[in-house]
């Protein structure tokens, strides 16, 4: 099968007509035609164009699961940062515990780090996050590090297959949030090996056969330890 | 502002317990140095310098000016520094914040004290006309340890930096008809030469959290970083300069600690310094 | 203003350039670690280096427009960039110039899709050589899409004047200081539209006319410039085996 590059395409730059396609995300039409307008990767689906940002901040989207570090706990609510271009509200009503008005800094202070999901995403672009489903709670251990929100698909991989194997061979629990932020928790070198990992998959994120590559270089890694 | 997660810092005071950094480095070791001169060629002097990841610019200019009353036959320096807002997401537009003003008054004393500048040759006509020289410092990548980049990329500046005899030469022969002894001083220097120096000291700068210190610190070691001490030391290993910053302390030990890794580091700095100046 | 310099020598310019040929043009995209888009532009003598963070909440909170982005455009000089070294911080020709670029990029940027945040864009001239209101322009327009900010095209700035009763493209040192006309544009070359232009000088409308048309030329060159600075730098990270 003929491995042809993922196309770059830079905001202005004209991709179809809306005779033929359909203008889908980071598109904007004007007289009937069809532009990119972030930079990204081009990308066809079911007729619909779309371009597939290569940077830029994290976009919420509702459901998303993210990293949040708490900015400022306030009378009956909590202040956090999740990457985005503003900062989302955690309500005492959206966490697990029963908290006293006044009372937010017992529970969550500036600087904790917090599982959790987009709750809102209103009109205004005022968010919200909640606390309240499994899976979500304070973050305590490990470390965490940042990447560009649109190299999350393929930290995770087809299928989850990249961070499985990330996972397998440094026997580390690492959590991946839609807005770029990655906890990892697990034995010093497995830490640092997921660390120079995630970054590599960052450099190469465009690069084919990726999965292979890494997999390739995670097995020679452990032969060499062993 | 940039929050740092409360477990970030444990993690990094872990790995410090095991004697580890984020990064990989030795506690005495410093990042990658890259040093590049003469890049602006409107200035006398300039340079820009990287450590690791941030990336400072200074520029030297000079004029002419009268001298400060009580010293009529010295030449005048001053440093300037900015925490432009490219370099960081917190840093603003606006007059400079104490920052700054630290930064730009420890790489000027590390300097002046020193007598890096032979500034009594600087004078054209006592009691009237003397050089001033400006050190202007322009932080435009910030990833930690901006003392260190901010004075080394002065130190080069100045080192590569030319009298600007030419450009200010229709100024300086107007002079002559006020003051003969302009005629002297452009016999002896007709085209423009080195600014006159000395060995300038090296500045060196550690930081201490939860009881590790370590030298040239990153970013993420600078925002858990209780306290901090900048050392100048200069090619003998006597030392030149020194200052303590943010509110927490060290002990004695830990000082002389520090002194020993600023000396170490030092002369290799100085090595490099000098190799890129052509020296 | 008068002087003996003549600028034109056997039909060329001080530099050796013709009447319609641009200074030498270098662009490269993402220089910066810490900002979100970043640009270092050298133009002719002029250094420029521009970088962008957000979009993010624009404080003070009363700066916030509920409807759309902000854009926050602050060009500076450095105090080693011209031959008499300028005292640091902004003085009045700066903040014209921050304002006017700021309305430019205000055109082409989707502000709507970021109510009540500020996109913080920061132009520094590190070296300046006559035309650094474009050149910073240029750059700032670089960083912007190497920040990932939705934009509707990728904005360009080019400079005609008049020298010595000739219409010349891209003016030098010697030329904005002694030439007769200075007129900076900026342009959305898909489109073609006009979002910035400012003159000084004395044109007739003959060489306005010529010099519009220069001028939107020299912006189209550049634009190409820009463009294949932005592929460079991620075509690179692209398709590697």
């Amino acid at each position: 099968m003929n491995k042809e590059k993922r196309e770059i395409v830079i905001p202005s730059q004209l991709l179809g007509d809306v005779k033929d396609k359909k203008a889908g995300r980071g598109t904007f039409v004007e007289n009937k035609k069809i532009y990119a307008e972030i930079l990204g990767v081009l990308n066809e689906n079911n007729g619909f164009i779309n371009v597939v940002p290569l940077k830029g901040r994290y976009d919420p989207i509702e459901k998303d699961f993210v990293i949040g570090i708490v900015e400022e706990p306030m009378a009956s609510s909590w202040l956090v940062d999740i990457n985005a271009a503003y900062p989302a509200l955690l309500h005492v009503n959206e966490v697990p515990w029963d908290v006293e008005f006044g009372e937010t800094e017992k529970y969550l202070n500036h600087g904790d780090s917090v599982m959790a999901k987009v709750l809102s995403v209103d009109q205004e672009k005022k968010l919200q996050v909640t606390l309240k489903d499994r899976n979500l709670y304070k973050i305590r251990g490990g470390t965490m590090i940042e990447v560009e929100p649109s190299k999350v698909p393929r930290i995770i991989g087809k299928k989850g297959s990249m961070i499985s194997l990330l996972k397998k061979y440094t026997n580390c629990r690492i959590f991946v949030g839609q807005n770029g932020r990655i906890w990892i928790d697990g034995d010093e070198d497995g830490v640092k090996k997921v660390i120079e990992t995630i970054k590599k998959i960052e450099d190469e994120s465009l690069a084919y056969g990726l999965t292979n590559k890494i997999e390739e270089l995670l097995k020679k890694d452990a032969k060499d330890v062993r | 502002m940039t929050i740092t997660p409360s477990i970030k810092r444990d993690y990094l005071e872990k790995l410090a317990q095991n004697g580890k950094r984020a990064d990989g480095r030795k506690f005495d070791e410093f990042r990658n140095i890259e040093i590049e001169t003469n890049i602006i060629s409107k200035a006398e002097g300039s340079a820009r310098v990287k450590i690791g990841n941030t990336q400072v610019v200074a520029g030297v200019k000079m004029d002419l000016g009268d001298p400060y009353p009580d010293t009529p036959d010295s030449g005048v320096m001053t440093t300037a520094a900015e925490l432009i807002p490219l370099a960081s997401p917190d840093f603003e537009s606006g007059p400079p914040r104490e920052d700054a003003i630290e930064l730009a008054r420890v790489v000027d004393r590390g300097i002046r004290e020193s007598d890096v500048i032979e500034v009594d040759k600087l004078c054209i006509v006592p009691s009237e006309k003397i050089w001033m020289v400006f050190i202007d410092i322009h932080i435009i990548d910030f990833d930690g340890n901006l003392f260190d980049a901010a004075s080394l990329a002065s130190l080069a500046a100045l080192m590569t930096a030319k009298v600007p005899i030419e450009r200010l030469k229709p100024t300086l022969e107007k002079l002559q008809e006020k003051f003969p002894d302009v005629k002297k001083y452009l016999d002896e220097h007709p085209k423009d030469y080195p600014l006159p120096l000395t060995t300038p000291p090296v500045s060196c700068t550690s930081v201490k959290y939860n009881g590790t210190i370590v030298i040239d610190p990153a970013l993420d070691e600078e925002e858990i970083a209780e306290v901090r001490l900048t050392v100048a030391t200069d090619e003998k290993g006597d030392i030149r300069a020194m200052q303590k910053g943010l509110n927490g302390s060290f002990t004695v030990d830990e000082v002389k600690k520090v002194i020993k890794a600023s000396i170490d580091n030092g002369k290799k700095i100085r090595e490099q310094l000098y190799k890129s100046v052509g020296k | 203003m008068k002087s003996d310099i003549k600028l034109f020598e056997n039909g060329k310019r001080l530099d050796g350039r013709k009447p319609d040929e641009l200074r030498k043009i270098k662009i490269e995209a993402g220089v910066l670690h810490r900002a979100e888009g970043s640009c270092y532009l050298e133009w002719g003598g002029n250094k420029v280096i521009a970088a962008v963070y957000g979009p993010r909440e624009a404080i003070p909170r009363h700066t916030q427009n509920p409807l759309r982005a902000i854009v926050n455009a602050k060009y500076n000089m450095a105090a080693f960039s011209v031959d008499d070294r300028k005292r640091p911080g902004p003085d009045r020709r700066s903040r014209e110039i921050s304002k006017v670029i700021s309305e430019a990029l205000e055109k082409v940027i989707l502000l709507e899709k970021y109510p009540r945040a500020s996109i913080d864009v920061n132009i520094e001239v590190l070296e300046a050589e006559a035309g650094t209101r474009c050149a910073g322009l240029t750059a700032a327009a670089v960083a912007l899409a190497d920040a990932g900010i939705p934009m509707k095209d990728i904005p360009v700035a080019c400079a005609a004047g008049k020298i010595e009763d000739k219409v010349v493209l891209d003016l030098g040192k010697e030329e904005d200081n002694f030439g007769n006309a200075d007129l900076p544009i900026s342009i959305s070359p898909r489109t073609g539209e006009i979002l910035l232009l400012q003159m000084d000088g004395h044109l007739t409308l003959q060489e306005f006319d010529q010099a519009l048309d220069m001028a939107i030329k020299g912006c189209n060159t550049i634009s190409e410039i820009q463009k294949n600075a932005i592929m460079e730098k991620y075509q690179s990270k692209n398709g590697g085996d």
